[in-house]
Order: structure tokens, then C-alpha cells, then sequence
């Protein structure tokens, strides 16, 4: 066993509330503070209110290593820690308690296009940027060529940023921080931007960057992207390591840790309404769709009708059902409260994130509607090697066939 | 396995033994950041640069007119609007360095949050970035000489000295108040007043010889009474007298302030992404 590249140790990290990123202190706070303080010193109680101080754990005794050439990817809920768990490793702020040994540069992509400069041209952004991120002047000049091939955006070397469009500002910026060549390099959500090709692109070159001998840690909600080039996966829970296991097993670990399986709605004694949206998570993971809502309203419906729309993550529909439109095995009853049933054998789409939208009505009219109420990950079953991005060929999964036929002599 | 690069540890509260390591490391950083402030600020100016030397030129016009002209304020034999210049550069780099110096962590609240990099390259830089613009304004002090044939003397060669202790002064000041504005932003409506009020109680607009000399020490408490009575010397040559305490007593001032600034500016430094 070699030695381990990065090494975690009872990492944690506390947050004071009321100082989190958006709010700074005044002066006038702190004074008034202390004069309370003071009176109560005065007074003679000396304790100081507690809820001045309360903070939280953002990490929590944290463990773990990661072997070089690992590819590494991050995964948990908002707010499970993966964020500052990278700024601790890209030593943009200091942990509270515990230590890391690094042993290599570390080069961390937190945000895309950091310290570009909307002002400035492309190339002069080019070296702003690089500087930045640690190169020097002739190691930017050296890799100068390389980066705008990779960026495509030869003709606008000379033009002001801000007038780039979106995808060539994230392209450019993801260009630079590619080229840097660390011994690690840490990636934080950045490919949320950015078009298919593009980001195919990039996918590919964290791939090539990992292929000689360097490690890559990313951070994506795209579970795909996660899929696709990591090889080994940390969920964090709230501040604390749930694994740090093979890829495909912490994927399926954190699917089965979303609690978004069930949404309830607030009672309405006035008009139809829906009461909870239940998704099967046993039906999901071998493939299939299986959802309950349940209803309730003041006077029967003739029949209820349920309908239910899945979206990705845009908010694009892919596909809905009602049992207008599949009424085989549907018996129509004047009912008030209940429970509708939806099952889909093998749901057509590959793995990734979706949203699941719930309407409620009669044969005329709509009474209630959830939009988004849930959003799952769906793990196809299906495993398919090499597969091209959902972003490049969509998120359904056609039964086609394919045949080939021989046109030579 | 041999590996190239050193061990890097990350601790709370980690003595930063590679600190001055790593400042040296981003050294071009300094640069270029410097270099973006000055492309950034004449980008779309239809004059450009030439705004380096309006204002410190009409600010001369107006000192002349009004110190020397009306109040009638002795020029110590030289022309008075070289006197007024000699002690205005100095003055308007100090102002800029720490105005720009003081905001500069805010301004910079991105890179802070998502980068890391020594942070005492970003106010350092914006300092650099005043002094580019005191040499541009220099020229007008080249100008002056010329229209009124004055040629200084050998003191002249010892204004980088001077120079050196105007950046210092800045450096301190502006490091300390950078601090501060990061953990309070009152500070941003502080800093303006200070260089208003300084820049009256600073001999800018006369010679400090105005001052009664049983009161100079008191009045070197300022240190940019050193300074400026520096630049004074050196510049303008013949007459000009440099009280020497009233000198030490500004420059060891500065000094206690850079090393005092520095210190400050170490100690919250590591805390800035959580709290910017």
C-alpha cells in the first residue's frame, strides 16, 4: 500500500452563526455589545447570553485518505459539508479542530472564472487568471497556445470578457485552470455551466489529468458527471463521513440516504387537494416508477384524476401520465378521499436527477397542482459502457434496435 | 515512493512557517494584480492616463493660489508652487495608497473566498498600484523645474529613501485599516475623513517651517510631517532645513506602524473567508 496523497484527520469545522458569509459585523454591533456586556458585569451576572455564540459543525471528525491517481468524487446534500470541505483543502479558510497532510500542489476550481475581470480581454484575463491560480508569467506564456485551443475562443482573445457569452466565459476560465498541472486538483461544481460538448470536454480532460498519476477531487450534483469519471465516492452527512468506498456503491448509498420520498401537503378543508406524494425507493432502485398520492376533498370526485409529469433537472417535462391517457386497469369511482397508484415498468430514462410534478382534478377541471414536489435520482439499472452524456443524446432510453447489413461484394 | 513536493499541513491556528515562503512564491502575483488595477481604471477613459496628472496639477493650482498667493505663507525661496508639489506627492500617494489599500480586501471578496494565495498580496499590490501613479505625476515635478529653471542638488538622490518611507507609512496604515474594514465595514466612511483632516493638518499646502518650533516635535507626531519635510529636502535643496528629531520621531512612528500593521493584519488574515 502506497502512502496516501491527502490525509484527513479528525477534520472539523465550526461556524459562529450571524457570521456566515453574507453578514458582517458593524462596529456600532460590537460596541453595543460590549456595553451590554459591561452593565451586566455591573449587575453581576457574568455569563453572557448564549444564542450570542451558538454556532454550528459544518464538518464534523472528519477521517479519511485518498490514494493518488484516485478520482474522487464528493457527494451529499446542500449543506453536508462538501463545500468547505474543499476550501479546508484549498486552505482558503483553516479548519477548527484536526489536521491534513497534502503532500503535492493542490489547485482548487471553486467557482469558474475567479478573479476574471469583465473589463479585461480574454488573453489579459488569461494571465490575470493563471497568476491567481498560482503560474507563474512563464508558465503561462509556455501553456498560452494550449489553453485558447482548448477554450475555442482564438477570436476573441481581444475582446473584453464581459462581452463573452456565458459558455465561452466558462470555457475560457475552465481552460486556465486545467492547464495548471497540480498534483491535485479540486473541483467544485463547475460544470453546471457550460454546454454539452463543452462539458464533455472537460470531463475528458479531468480524466486525462488523473491518467498521469494525479488526483482529481469533484464536487458535482450531477450524478452522472459522478458516475462517468470518478472512481471513488466520500458521502457526507452533515458534516460527517458517511463512506469512502468505490464510486457506484457511495452513489447508491446516497440515493438510498435522500429523504425526498415523501412530500406532504398542508390540509385544505375547502377545495380538493393533495395530501402526500410517496416515491417507492425500492421500486426506483430495480428500475421501476411507482408512485402513490394520496387526496382528499370535500365533495366526490367523478372519477379523480391524478396526473403526474417527470421532469429533469431544467425543469423540462419528459414525459406524463394520467389514466386519461393509460386508463388499462383503472376503475373510475365517485370518491373523496383516497389513494391513486401510479406504476411504470422499467422507466425509460437514464441515471441522473429528476423532478416529479403531481396534478389533482375531475374530467373538467384542476383543482390542485405540485409542481416539483419531489426530486429523485434514478440509478438506471441499465449499465451501458462508454455512455455518451445525457446531455448529448437526452435523458430517455428508447428501446431501439439495430441491425446491420452488409452493402460490400 | 520519493515524492517532489513537500508535506503541506493543514491545522487550526497552523504557525505559517512557509508564510513569507509562499509570499515570495506569488510574487508575480503582486504584479499582476497591480497590473489589472491600472488596465481596469483607464479602460474606457477616453484621456486615459492623463487623469494621473489632472488632478494632482489642478489640487497644485489651487494650493498655490490660495497658501501662497492669498494667505501669502513663505516659500523658504523657492517657487511656491514647487514647494506646494514637493510636499503634494508625497501626499497624494499616501492618500490614493491608503484609500485604494483600505478597500482593497472588499474589493477583492471573491478572489479571498474562493482562492488561496498570501493574502498580503492584495493590499500590497493596491499600494504599488498608488506609487505607479505617483511616478506618472512625478513628470509635473519634472515640468515645474523646467518652466521655473530650478535645478535641485545632489539631495535629489536620496529621495528614493524618502520614497521608501511614504510606503511604509501607507503599507501600515493601510493593512491596519484593511483589517478593520474586513470585520467593519464603518470603516470604509472612516477612511476618507482621515485623509480630509490629514490632509489639513499635513504641511501640504505650506512648509512646516509655519510651525512654531518649540511645537515641531508635536507636530512630527503626524507622520507625514517626516515624510513630507523629506521630500521637501530633498527636492528642493538649498534653504530647506530637515528637523532632524521631528524626522526620527515620523519615520520611527511609521515603522511601529508597518510593524504593527503587519502583525494585525497576519493575525486576522486567516479568518477573512469566513467572515468577508
Amino acid at each position: 500500500m502506497t502512502h496516501p496523497i491527502i490525509t484527513v484527520d479528525h477534520l472539523g469545522k465550526y461556524y459562529k452563526l450571524g457570521r456566515s458569509p453574507e453578514k458582517y459585523q458593524s462596529l456600532r454591533d460590537t460596541l453595543a455589545r460590549q456595553v451590554r456586556r459591561m452593565r451586566r458585569g455591573l449587575v453581576g451576572k457574568r455569563r453572557t447570553s448564549p444564542s450570542l455564540d451558538e454556532g454550528f459543525w459544518a464538518l464534523d471528525d472528519l477521517s479519511f485518505s485518498i490514494q493518488q491517481g484516485d478520482r474522487i468524487g464528493v457527494i451529499g446534500r446542500n449543506g453536508a459539508g462538501k463545500s468547505t470541505l474543499l476550501k479546508i483543502l484549498s486552505r482558503i479558510t483553516e479548519p477548527t479542530t484536526g489536521e491534513i497532510r497534502i503532500r503535492g500542489r493542490v489547485a482548487s476550481l471553486l467557482e469558474v472564472g475567479t478573479g476574471f475581470h469583465p473589463e479585461l480581454t480574454g488573453r489579459e484575463n488569461i494571465y490575470l487568471n493563471g497568476a491567481v491560480l498560482g503560474m507563474g508569467k512563464a508558465e503561462i506564456r509556455r501553456k498560452f497556445d494550449e489553453i485558447v485551443a482548448f477554450a475555442e475562443v482564438e477570436r476573441f482573445l481581444d475582446t473584453p470578457v464581459k462581452r463573452y457569452s456565458s459558455g465561452m466565459y466558462v470555457r475560457l476560465a475552465f481552460s486556465v485552470a486545467a492547464h495548471l498541472e497540480p498534483e491535485i486538483l479540486v473541483i467544485d461544481e463547475v460544470l453546471a455551466v457550460g454546454d454539452a460538448k463543452f462539458q464533455q470536454k472537460c470531463l475528458g480532460k479531468m480524466q486525462s489529468v488523473s491518467a498521469s498519476g494525479r488526483t482529481v477531487m469533484f464536487v458535482s450534483h450531477n450524478m452522472s458527471a459522478v458516475a462517468n469519471l470518478c472512481n471513488r465516492g466520500i458521502v457526507l452527512d452533515r458534516g460527517r463521513l458517511l463512506a469512502n468506498t468505490d464510486c457506484m456503491e457511495a452513489l447508491n448509498l446516497y440515493n438510498s440516504q435522500i429523504d425526498q420520498s415523501v412530500f406532504t401537503a398542508e390540509q385544505n378543508r375547502d377545495a380538493p387537494h393533495i395530501r402526500q406524494i410517496e416515491l417507492d425507493q425500492a421500486a426506483l432502485q430495480a428500475g421501476h416508477l411507482k408512485v402513490r398520492v394520496r387526496f382528499h376533498s370535500p365533495w366526490p370526485l367523478d372519477p379523480p384524476m391524478i396526473g403526474i409529469v417527470v421532469s429533469n433537472l431544467y425543469g423540462t417535462p419528459l414525459f406524463g401520465s394520467n389514466p386519461n391517457l393509460h386508463s388499462v386497469g383503472f376503475n373510475p369511482q365517485k370518491l373523496s378521499e383516497g389513494e391513486a397508484v401510479m406504476w411504470l415498468q422499467d422507466l425509460p430514462l437514464h441515471s441522473g436527477t429528476y423532478k416529479l410534478s403531481v396534478w389533482l382534478g375531475d374530467q373538467h377541471q384542476n383543482y390542485d397542482s405540485r409542481q416539483d414536489a419531489l426530486t429523485f435520482e434514478f440509478m438506471s439499472p441499465r449499465f451501458i459502457p462508454n455512455m455518451p452524456s445525457v446531455d448529448v443524446i437526452g435523458p430517455m432510453h428508447v428501446p431501439a434496435e439495430w441491425s446491420l447489413v452488409s452493402h460490400g461484394r | 515512493m520519493g515524492y517532489p513536493s513537500p508535506e503541506l499541513v493543514i491545522t487550526a491556528g497552523r504557525a505559517q512557517r512557509h508564510y513569507w515562503q509562499d509570499v515570495w512564491r506569488y510574487r508575480e502575483l503582486f504584479y499582476f494584480l497591480a497590473w489589472r488595477d491600472i488596465l481596469v481604471r483607464y479602460k474606457q477613459t477616453a484621456i486615459g492616463i492623463v487623469w494621473a496628472l489632472i488632478r494632482p496639477f489642478l489640487t497644485m493650482v489651487v494650493f498655490t493660489v490660495v497658501f501662497g498667493r492669498i494667505a501669502q505663507l513663505p516659500s523658504d525661496g523657492v517657487p511656491y508652487p514647487i514647494l506646494v508639489f514637493a510636499g503634494m506627492l508625497p501626499w497624494q500617494f499616501f492618500a490614493n495608497a491608503l484609500s485604494e489599500c483600505s478597500n482593497s480586501l472588499i474589493s477583492n471578496a471573491n478572489l479571498i473566498s474562493k482562492v488561496y494565495f498570501p493574502r498580503l498580496v492584495v493590499p500590497t499590490s493596491a499600494v504599488i498600484v498608488s506609487l505607479v501613479d505617483f511616478f506618472i505625476s512625478g513628470f509635473i515635478l519634472l515640468g515645474l523645474m523646467v518652466v521655473y529653471h530650478f535645478v535641485p542638488s545632489w539631495r535629489i538622490l536620496t529621495l528614493p529613501f524618502f520614497i521608501a518611507i511614504a510606503f511604509a507609512a501607507a503599507m501600515g496604515t493601510g493593512l491596519l485599516l484593511a483589517t478593520l474594514n474586513v470585520k467593519y465595514r464603518d470603516f470604509r466612511y472612516v477612511v476618507p475623513f482621515i485623509l480630509q483632516f490629514g490632509l489639513y493638518i499635513s504641511p501640504v499646502g505650506f512648509s512646516s517651517t509655519v510651525v512654531p518650533a518649540q511645537w515641531r516635535w508635536l507636530y512630527s507626531l503626524n507622520p507625514m510631517v517626516g515624510v513630507i519635510d523629506g521630500f521637501r529636502w530633498a527636492i528642493l535643496g538649498g534653504d530647506a532645513q530637515l528637523y532632524l528629531p521631528g524626522f526620527a520621531i515620523s519615520t520611527g512612528l511609521v515603522m511601529v506602524l508597518l510593524w504593527f500593521g503587519i502583525r494585525y493584519f497576519r493575525a486576522y488574515e486567516r479568518s477573512f473567508a469566513d467572515v468577508i
